[in-house]
């Protein structure tokens, strides 16, 4: 990492420490869902973005996150913070063992295998062998976590800080495994997947790791929005939000790991602006946001700032 | 500058002079001398966007309130918020609606998952939760949860009615009962057997179906052979289409209560066979637009002239129009009541104290009381019978 980029991510970390003491408790807690959603992003990114395998189905995995946090919360009496890691090794182990058999599969049969998992699930939810601990179709409410050792933040506030120190974990972590050998892997197995088994890269593995550690990704990210949310049913999870996961991580950049946070911001908050210029076809609105920002910046939010800067730099060179 | 403090002098004197009646408006957030901010959430997007046209229609109402001068000179801003049947999303529309655009109260958010999600936040907030868009029994807890009614007659209330009209008309039934494994299809049964009392003996089968299952013929079969003549269909549309064709179809011919959500002749009896649906009895409280006894009803012409001036895309034929109106003008109702004291725990005490209020596009007779203990509006509807081509009202209005 350069100085200047290390200059930046300090200024970006200030800034998002200091955001929930300038705006109400109402916009700390969409950016509480922004944190969390651009978790889920990176997660679906390190799947679709560096290795190539679309999924249309990763709103089941923050779905199980989701519930794993609120039937440990509300059935063992489990803190919130202890739910995580448990919604993350669950995930863990599901994505691995899903990715096993759609190793067979390849791109739109791929697609279409993850969009079973993904309609299918919400009904599972319902049935009523899991009912004891799901709850049905009612759902399960969980209590809203208070600040610990009497730190003067309201609920909100300390959400959002706990939220946001998980989120700078994930994206370390992140940031870590794809910079290096096992990044330079997955994005060989994109590229050319022949060629990469030819240097000696074990596709097996490796595919089906890329998906376990992308749904414990977002396993993590549905089990923060459950406890931010307070509240898990089985319609919070149709297959929509999958869909609309993959647009994040369109609109943010693909492959790339900021691009989840730009890709997070657009799909908390367009749906909200969209709304506000037409209740009749708030859809219709969501879709013109769609192709401007796919026409303007064809790779992603996160693609065209690296250009700006790259052009920028160009002309001070110039000069 | 003399001059110009005087006029200002005069007020301050004349306000001073009359602390009676400044004492009498009290405001709380989202209420002034000019506007009530009213909040909502309704899926204008989604699974469930059919719903959608009640909050259109609501809105279109305030519209027409305003510009018929207010309630007491306010001007009524009603925000509504697409949610898009997603609980998640309710939560934070609605926080939006409490925290940021101060709204006095929400009211009609739709959906019972919704609902659900917001119960807490609401209570705790202590904000209103009016009216809600959903028949579940648990909106009536003014014990634990004083901030939040229903509005419709709620599911215990159907189920109680039912065990009136066995108990009065056929006192030896034997019933057989297929509910719907959820808080909805118990609501249904308890409400029944609340009604039964001491006579609960006369349930001799009680059968659950879950969503998932892909039929409820073995179910029916149950019940026919256990012997009950009299049959307790607690049913969503799908479902409840399976159980009248069935019910016909093996021969079984019992004295048969549909529950209200499936009255719908277009999706519910047309797929049955309307033939094997003659005989059905069930309830309604409002007045059906497309019922030929209410084609020159002075109430049905006045919505009808509303719907053409204020909301002129709305449908005719769609009875959740005619729902949206007669809950918006129950709304208008507690608000005039509140008069000048618009503060939320003063809504929340006029909305509990309606007395014998009725709306015109109520059916006749039907009224709505509420009390400090008692946040269910509407608890009485009048039975009413499939004749093969229509339903067919009879006898008077019950309940409370």
């Amino acid at each position: 990492m350069s100085r200047r980029q290390l200059i930046v991510l300090v200024v970006v970390i200030a800034a998002a420490c200091a955001l929930p003491f300038l705006v109400s408790n109402y916009r700390t807690f969409q950016f509480t869902l922004v944190l969390i959603y651009s978790v889920a992003l990176l997660g679906l990114n390190i799947l679709t973005g560096f290795n190539g395998q679309i999924s249309l189905g990763h709103g089941a995995f923050y779905a199980i996150g989701a519930y794993c946090t609120a039937v440990l919360m509300d059935k063992f009496g489990v803190p919130y913070w202890a739910t995580l890691p448990v919604a993350g090794a669950v995930c863990l182990v599901a994505g691995f063992l899903f990715g096993l058999p759609a190793l067979r599969l390849e791109g739109l049969y791929l697609a279409l295998a993850t969009f079973a998992l993904g309609v299918s699930l919400p009904q599972l939810l319902k049935y009523h062998q899991f009912e004891k601990w799901t709850g049905g179709v009612q759902g399960i409410v969980i209590p809203k976590p208070e600040a610990p050792f009497g730190l003067p933040l309201k609920p909100d506030q300390w959400l959002y800080f706990f939220t946001l120190a998980v989120t700078l974990v994930m994206f370390a972590l992140a940031w870590n495994l794809l910079r290096g050998r096992v990044g330079r892997a997955l994005v060989a197995i994109r590229d050319q997947h022949v060629a990469a088994e030819a240097m000696g890269v074990n596709n097996a593995i490796y595919k089906s790791l890329a998906f376990g550690v992308s749904a414990m990704y977002t396993g993590i990210a549905g089990a923060l929005g459950a406890i931010a949310v307070q509240f898990v049913a089985p319609d919070s999870f149709n297959i929509f939000l999958s869909i609309v996961f993959l647009v994040g991580i369109v609109i943010g950049g693909l492959a790339s790991i900021s691009g989840a946070i730009y890709g997070a911001l657009f799909i908390q908050f367009v749906p909200n602006i969209a709304d506000e210029i037409s209740k009749a076809a708030p859809w219709a609105i969501f879709g013109i946001f769609l192709i401007g920002f796919v026409y303007l910046m064809p790779l992603g939010v996160a693609g065209a700032l690296r250009m700006a800067v790259a052009r920028l730099g160009r002309k001070r060179h110039n000069f | 500058m003399k001059f110009k403090l005087v006029p200002i002098a005069a007020l301050l004197a004349a306000a001073l002079a009359s602390p009676a009646a400044l004492a009498q408006k009290k405001y709380d957030p989202g209420a002034s001398d000019t506007e009530i901010r009213i909040g909502n959430t309704n899926p204008y997007s989604g699974p469930a966007s059919a719903y959608g046209t009640i909050g259109k229609a609501i809105g279109a109402y305030f519209k027409m309130v305003n510009e018929e001068g207010g309630v007491k000179g306010r001007k009524i801003n009603f925000i509504s918020y697409d949610d898009g049947y997603s609980p998640p999303k309710t939560v934070e529309m609605v926080r939006k609606l409490v925290e940021q655009d101060n709204v006095l109260f929400v009211f009609q958010t739709l959906g019972t998952p919704s609902n659900t999600a917001i119960h807490k936040y609401m209570n705790m907030q202590k904000v209103p939760q009016m009216h809600v868009a959903t028949g579940a029994t648990k909106w009536n807890d003014p014990r634990n949860f004083p901030w939040t009614m229903g509005w419709q007659p709620n599911y215990q209330t159907e189920g109680r009615i039912y065990a009136q009209y066995i108990l009065k008309h056929k006192p030896n039934a034997k019933i057989g009962i297929l509910y719907q494994n959820d808080d909805y299809g118990k609501d249904y049964v308890k409400g029944l057997k609340d009604g039964l009392a001491d006579k609960a003996t006369m349930i001799v089968k009680e059968v659950s179906y879950e969503v998932t299952d892909p039929t409820v013929d073995s179910q029916i079969v149950q019940l026919q052979a256990s012997g009950a003549d009299t049959f307790f269909n607690v049913t969503t549309p799908k479902f409840a289409a399976q159980a009248i064709r069935k019910a016909y179809d093996t021969g079984w011919k019992p004295l048969h209560f549909l529950n209200n959500v499936s009255v719908q002749i277009g999706t519910v009896l047309k797929p049955a066979g309307l033939e094997k649906s003659v005989g059905l009895i069930s309830t309604a409280y409002l007045k059906d637009p497309t019922d030929k006894e209410w084609a020159n009803d002075p109430a049905v012409k006045k919505w009808e002239e509303f719907m053409k001036k204020y909301y002129p895309e709305g449908s005719l034929i769609d009875s959740a129009n005619m729902y949206a109106y007669t809950v918006a003008s129950t709304l208008h109702q507690v608000l005039k009541q509140a008069g000048d004291n618009l503060t939320r725990e003063n809504i929340m005490k006029q909305a509990a104290d309606l007395k014998g209020f009725a709306v015109d596009t109520l059916i006749p007779g039907i009224k709505m009381n509420t009390s400090a203990g008692d946040f269910a509006p509407i608890e009485s509807v009048q039975l009413m019978k499939f004749n093969g081509t229509q339903w067919e009202r009879f006898g008077e209005v019950i309940g409370k």
